[in-house]
């Protein structure tokens, strides 16, 4: 996993679910398939509604029309990001939008796990309200080492809580590289 | 000291005596079940990762059920279908119920314990999130992701932190206005769509023990709208006659060890429920946790009903229905969709009053769909029943996300059938009280 990750915010706020970063429509394409994977960059947080779009101000899109991928490269969101359905579809469209890590206070358990074991993106862990300090837009750096996210638009330091148990396989990169490296897949 | 069930489950499935929550564990599953939204990708996984020519570890414990995306003309769709069916038959897996063919059952949910695939004791994994479902049938099910799923596909194992338990007793008897889905929207709105995060939740009392293998389905079903990992429900003759009896019909393994629990105390969390005293329920837009008395929100104003789902599309949500339809006439659209063709079978034997259900509905002015997901979570965009405008809808199914039954700006209710029904025929959110003799 890339421990520096430095990039324009996109703030969301509370209980963005499954539903929201992929509609259902969206899940008939395979993510086996290369092309059609590529589809879920495209369509990343298109359900979100527009007042809820990029914090504060609302109404920003996540990736510009017709885009494959986002500018923005951390996602701030609030509390149970990810919540609902089982698809893996979810972090697998924010990855493919060129997400590598998102911020949020809590998340949903299945999100949080396909997030770990699929190796698409750190879900790290902040206790402050992000979402009310920082702004859609904001230069953010975050350091997974150090466990900080710098703002570098505002001048603010926040502390991230420690990855946990999840953490062999991050750095691994995902379930199967885990597996393989402590002997279980013989 | 005791434990509780799921760690009871978990330690067997680990080769262990005994294991605490928290600790992080690996698992042997019982049954990977999968279907045409979340099977492609997990087919992808598997090959990436064990090869073309790899074999899945047990052919008699992979489940493929196609139901989200059937009836649709969207090409992606029927394309998903026909990868599980190559799959089916490259791999000589005997439990794929195929679109198309006598063999075809619908959600997953219901198919499972209909065909005799959910045993007390046992680990099913799904990659459904609804899969917490099965926990009705004193088993520790739970969602999971495509990559997780093409990873047990190969080794028949997954890891797991164990999760604490929180206790919901329920005392009392169901008055004939209410059903578990009175219930379990009660308990999402008291404890919040995190509320259960990383924990199980144990439905224990005398009133879940009287309550039917179907009521108890819907309680567990609906668990991951709190954020549970998983419910459960302890087992007992009810669970065990309806086992045995689909376990016999289907040939599929028919031995199992109950687990109960022995824990004595050392929940996160007990709560005490007086069955007899709740009112009927709804989830007001946009999440489960929205919760009102169907009492503090009767009179708004609504343009469609539905009922169906893995959540309430079961024999028993449509008898209910059926109660309040008989003989009467909807004002707004109102769609009925059957869980399985099981069910929708049903719908032609089950009589009331002498009309099959079928007949009540259709009497009624309902449109009756085909065994699948359907509208519950939107679809391709010729769903049957889906939110095509911004629509307020009354659904007897279990997520009212923006967005998540079609159109992002359409607002829906959740609550039971009876509730629904009772709704449908006034274009209003009403209390079923009001049309139950």
């Amino acid at each position: 996993m890339d421990k520096l990750i430095q990039g324009r915010a996109y703030v969301l706020g509370d209980k963005v679910d499954t539903d929201q970063i992929i509609p259902a429509n969206y899940l008939v394409y395979d993510p086996s398939k290369p092309e059609e994977r590529k589809l879920f960059g495209r369509y990343a947080l298109c359900g979100v509604p527009p007042e809820g779009a990029g914090l504060p101000d609302g109404g920003v899109p996540f990736v510009e029309e017709g885009a494959e991928s986002s500018e923005y490269r951390i996602v701030v969101g609030g509390r149970n990001f990810g919540c609902g359905s089982s698809r893996e579809h979810a972090p697998l469209a924010l990855a493919e939008a060129g997400i590598t890590v998102v911020v949020a206070e809590s998340y949903a358990r299945i999100f949080y796990r396909n997030s770990v074991n699929g190796g698409y993106l750190v879900p790290a862990e902040c206790a402050e309200r992000l979402v009310e300090q920082v702004r859609t837009g904001d230069e953010l750096r975050v350091d997974l080492a150090a466990g900080t996210l710098e703002n570098l638009t505002r001048g603010t330091t926040h502390k991230l809580l420690p990855l946990g148990a999840v953490v062999g396989i991050l750095e691994a990169g995902d379930i199967f590289k885990y597996a393989g490296s402590v002997g279980m897949l013989g | 000291m005791g434990s509780t069930m799921t760690e009871q489950i978990l330690a067997r499935h680990a080769g262990r005596d005994s294991v605490r929550a928290g600790e992080t564990i690996w698992i042997d599953v019982d049954i990977l079940m999968t279907h045409d939204v979340c099977g492609p990708g997990t087919i992808g996984v598997f090959k990436e990762h064990f090869g073309d020519a790899a074999r899945v570890w047990d052919r008699h414990k992979v489940v493929l059920i196609p139901d989200h995306y059937i009836f649709t003309a969207d090409e992606h769709a029927n394309r998903n279908v026909r990868t599980l069916r190559e799959f089916a038959a490259e791999q000589d897996l005997p439990y794929f119920y195929d679109v198309g063919t006598e063999r075809y059952k619908g959600v997953c949910h219901i198919a499972l314990p209909e065909e005799g695939h959910t045993r007390p004791g046992e680990v099913l994994l799904g990659t459904d999130s609804h899969t917490c479902t099965a926990g009705a049938f004193g088993e520790f099910a739970t969602g999971i992701g495509n990559t997780e799923a093409g990873f047990v596909m190969g080794t028949g194992k997954l890891w797991v932190k164990v999760p604490e338990t929180m206790r919901f007793e329920f005392e009392g008897e169901l008055p004939p206005y209410l059903m578990a889905k009175d219930l379990i929207l009660a308990v999402i709105g008291d404890i919040g769509t995190e509320g259960a995060t990383y924990r199980a939740m144990e439905f224990v009392g005398e009133g879940i023990s009287g309550l039917t293998i179907e009521d108890r389905m819907t309680l567990c079903n609906m668990v991951i709208e709190a954020g549970g990992k998983n419910g459960v429900v302890q087992p007992d003759e009810v669970t065990f006659d309806y086992v045995r009896r689909r376990t016999a019909k289907s040939g599929t393994k028919a031995d199992f060890e109950p687990v109960y629990d022995t824990a004595d105390g050392g929940y996160v969390h007990v709560s005490s429920y007086d069955m007899s005293r709740l009112e009927p329920m709804v989830a007001r837009p946009h999440s489960p946790d929205n919760k009102s008395c169907v009492s503090e929100v009767a009179g708004t104003r609504l343009d469609r009903a539905y009922i169906g789902s893995c959540t309430g599309g079961k024999v028993s949500d449509f008898q209910a229905a059926a109660r309040i339809l008989a003989g009467r006439e909807v004002r707004i659209d109102t769609f009925i969709v059957p869980a399985t063709t099981e069910v929708a079978a049903a719908l032609d034997t089950e009589r009331l009053n002498g009309q099959t259900l079928r007949e009540v509905f259709e009497g009624a002015g309902c449109r009756v769909g085909q065994a699948s997901c359907a509208a519950c979570l939107g679809g391709p965009i010729d769903t049957f029943g889906r939110l095509n405008e911004p629509l307020a809808c009354i659904s007897a199914t279990n997520r009212n996300f923006p967005g998540r039954m079609g159109h992002k700006d359409a607002g829906v209710y959740l609550a039971s059938p009876l509730t629904v029904a009772a709704s449908a025929l006034t274009g209003h959110i009403t209390d079923p009280r009001d049309m139950l003799g």
